[in-house]
């Protein structure tokens, strides 16, 4: 994915400030990617090749570990993200049709992100809310019993969120910050 | 070592969390399930509500977060503890009955139990949980605090003898703790059965200078989420079982791994942690005594593999979390090389209660060689969802029926997935089997970690096997070839039963395929990837052959073998709803008003069975995917 105007310095300098913050040793480096996302969202490949130099292992070990393991993500998350839960549960009241109509309505595959960056579309195991199957979270808001027409109503409100934000200075994002501070209590 | 020390210690901790705890339970409390499957189901905002509404009566009552309560069918829940009413369980919240509650409730004298669920004490108004149909076979130990205890004041939990059973060890010697769990016969929960005592004590003879106890919590079974639950709902409770095992075997340090995906529980945990530090539990001299341990928090990445033993030690280490041969085993060689107690949530749990309680006590619930409780979380189809624990040698039939209240909308039950995708599928014949380590194990399915999936007859268990399947194939860390390579092919063949191709020789290779996986794979993930597959060639053989030979679903669920037809004379011609509701817009309105599908276009999401008005309910499934002869006429 191409890099954004002046991410390439961000990712520099937080790869900097997290390794400088930790101990430079091989068994710290998956504690050290997931700091890493943290702050960027995603690992970009500039940012694995900047901490293998830093603690000294080949670039294809840490981009083994981050392609081993399903919390770290190689794509940047979009403005919205957008989970369906497949867990089994989900699964069996027809998550995957909810997954495919995302896929239809964003034109990407699961585990992308538009080019735009407005939208990434994941699959998780279980969110935990099996009653409520298929379950869809979308921006941290779990929405339950999503069925194909529903996956139009969410990309419709998503999209006329985008609107809102681009034309005034966006309501939509101050609701996302609520919700989180919310979670965070 | 001081023994006494140590418990006089306690009778101080105890007295000032009693003095500060007292006061707060006199007065009006409002107790908010807020486990993930709570948020998840809106609690943040009831709790919100709540504390808005008293707010603006100008009450004196507390809102208090408290962990699951088992009830998930009716999340969101709280409970109302009031002086002079026994305390009441509400289900099905929403702000307006927030409102009402407030206001009669807490304001007022009427405690509306015509919205409430149970009460929590033996009163002679309203009946309690116990009085349910499940109340007579649930018997709760580990989950007994869940859902009762401010998950984040750790004096909410020693008033309840929180920590008494850490004295009582200290004041006595190590071997003491270690007799006590052997003569218990505590089995490791993680699912393998296999007995904690023996393991602790391999671990204390491994020799070397440093020891560890590791807590596993890589909970990564679809459809499972016990340890989360007792983490987010009580985690001193399994803190004070690490602290006492490492006691035992003589370890001073020692780590929790659990998933990056459970942030509640990670918080929780580490809350948790600083408190007991703060109050001298852990530490290095723990209740003034010589003995010194400390805990931290490795949070693990989301890699299924990550759940077996000496994969989940690689992963710590900062490694591909892929297993490794054993023996060794951790117990004489593993983190850093040094002997590792690796035991599950559940096991930890078990420990402070058999050491307080005594192993006779343990021995007396459950089965002679599955001793103790077993704690499942029940979903998929049927009528109670939610987390349940009943003495082991329950029957699977009295878990579904009683505890879980049968299966909803009157369905007809077509078998129990029980073990996550290591486990099987067990049909109905199978019913009456006990559940214990060793009668499952017979049965082809596993005890697991716990995860229960009811299924009924609108299940294809085809499907069902491809879907497990496909998680082990994506979990796989790829090490043995038969893993990597022989489930991939396993899923193909069932991509293609799916879609209605193969024949009676596919079946055999599948088999044999499975065998194979089964018997070249190094880790429990390989060797019991193919146990939902095997499971379902037994028992559901039919159905299968069904999908080949007839190419046909009988459960109407396979979208290639399927098909969604409109019938013409229950179609009301008049109306639009599946027109209106068709995503794909493959629904159209015929020259003679009636509608039509355009099978080309149809995704087959079921949108327009769901919205057919049910007076009309014109809309069917057809399988195999052939148009009856009167529509075909029309095309013609």
């Amino acid at each position: 994915m191409q890099l954004m105007e002046g991410e390439k310095e961000k990712i520099l300098s937080s790869v900097d400030e997290v390794l400088s913050n930790s101990s430079k040793k091989k068994e710290n480096l998956i504690t050290i990617l997931q700091k890493v996302q943290a702050k960027l969202g995603y690992l970009p490949a500039l940012a694995m090749e900047k901490i293998a130099d830093g603690i000294n292992v080949p670039a294809a070990d840490v981009y083994g570990l981050a392609t081993f393991y399903n919390q770290f993500r190689l794509n940047p998350p979009g403005d919205h993200q957008v989970k369906v839960c497949l867990g089994t549960a989900c699964y069996m009241v027809g998550g995957d049709i909810t997954l495919e109509s995302f896929e239809r309505r964003m034109d990407i595959k699961e585990g992308e992100t538009t080019p735009d960056r407005r939208y990434s579309l994941e699959r998780v195991a279980c969110v935990g809310c099996c009653t409520m199957a298929p379950v869809v979270v979308v921006d941290d808001e779990v929405e339950g019993k999503v069925t194909p027409t529903r996956v139009d109503g969410i990309m419709l409100e998503l999209e006329s969120k985008n609107g809102k934000a681009e034309s005034k200075d966006d309501p939509g994002e101050n609701q996302v910050t609520h919700q989180k501070e919310g979670e965070q209590e | 070592m001081s023994g006494s020390g140590s418990e006089k210690i306690y009778s101080k901790l105890y007295e000032q969390a009693k003095a500060k705890v007292e006061p707060k339970e006199s007065k009006a409390r409002v107790l908010v399930g807020t486990a993930t499957c709570g948020v998840s189901a809106g609690a943040l905002k009831i709790k919100e509500d709540f504390e808005r509404e008293i707010k603006e009566k100008d009450l004196d009552a507390d809102v208090v977060e408290v962990g699951c309560i088992g009830h998930c069918y009716a999340e969101p829940m709280a409970v109302i503890a009031k002086p002079g009413f026994p305390p009441v369980c509400y289900g099905y919240l929403d702000e307006g009955l927030v409102h009402r509650l407030v206001e009669d409730f807490l304001g007022g004298d009427d405690p509306s139990y015509e919205y409430a669920l149970a009460a929590l004490e033996r009163n002679d108004v309203f009946p309690t949980f116990e009085d349910f149909p499940r109340g007579v076979y649930e018997q709760k130990l580990i989950l007994e605090n869940c859902g009762f205890i401010d998950v984040r004041d750790i004096e909410s939990y020693i008033v309840r003898e929180g920590y008494s059973a850490l004295s009582k060890a200290l004041a006595g010697k190590p071997a003491e703790v270690l007799e006590e769990i052997k003569a218990a016969n505590l089995r490791g929960r993680g699912g393998a059965g296999f007995p904690a005592g023996i393991k602790w004590e391999a671990c204390l003879n491994g020799g070397a200078d440093e020891r560890y106890v590791i807590c596993n919590a890589d909970e990564g079974d679809p459809g499972a989420f016990m340890d989360r639950s007792i983490l987010e709902s009580d985690p001193h409770l399994v803190i004070e079982g690490m602290i006492l095992c490492a006691y035992a075997i003589g370890a001073h340090k020692g780590y929790l791994y659990i998933r990056a995906e459970y942030p509640r529980a990670v918080r929780h945990v580490q809350e948790a942690i600083n408190q007991a530090r703060e109050k001298g539990l852990l530490g290095s001299s723990i209740m003034d005594t010589e003995f010194a341990f400390d805990l931290d928090i490795f949070q693990g990445s989301g890699a299924f593999v990550c759940g077996e033993a000496t994969a989940l030690v690689n992963s710590m280490e900062g490694k591909m979390g892929m297993p490794e041969s054993r023996p060794p085993r951790l117990a004489s060689k593993g983190f850093r090389g040094k002997p590792t107690i690796l035991n599950n949530v559940k096991t930890f749990a078990y420990v402070p209660f058999i050491i307080n309680r005594g192993a006779d006590w343990f021995k007396g619930i459950g089965t002679d060689h599955s001793p103790g409780t077993a704690v499942f979380s029940l979903v998929g189809k049927v009528a109670n969802t939610g987390l349940v624990e009943v003495p082991m040698g329950t029957t699977l039939r009295q878990l579904i029926y009683e505890v879980g209240d049968g299966l909803p909308n009157e369905k007809e039950f077509k078998a129990v997935q029980i073990g996550g995708p290591s486990g099987g599928c067990l049909p109905e014949s199978a019913l009456d089997v006990p559940i214990d380590f060793d009668s499952l194990h017979e049965a082809g399915a596993i005890m697991g970690s716990g995860g229960l999936v009811v299924m009924d007859e609108d299940d294809c268990m085809v499907a069902v096997a491809r879907y497990f399947l496909e998680f082990t194939q994506h979990e796989s860390c790829g090490k043995c070839t038969f893993c990597r390579l022989g489930t991939k092919h396993m899923l193909d063949i069932l991509n293609d039963i799916t879609m209605g191709e193969g024949d009676e020789e596919t079946l055999s290779l599948l088999k044999e395929l499975a065998e194979d996986v089964r018997d070249g794979s190094l880790c429990n993930l390989g060797k019991t990837a193919p146990n939902p597959v095997l499971t379902t060639l037994e028992y559901f053989y039919d159905e299968y052959r069904a999908h080949i030979e007839e190419g046909r679903c009988p459960a109407l669920v396979c979208r290639n073998l399927i098909l969604y037809y409109i019938e013409p004379p229950k179609c009301s011609k008049l109306c639009n709803v599946c027109v209106g509701s068709c995503p794909t817009e493959a629904i159209f309105t015929r020259d003679d008003g009636l509608k039509e599908i355009d099978q080309e276009k149809c995704v087959k999401c079921a949108n327009c069975l769901k919205a057919c008005p049910p007076e009309y309910n014109a809309i069917v499934k057809i399988s195999p995917p052939v148009l009856p002869p009167e529509k075909e006429k029309k095309t013609k």
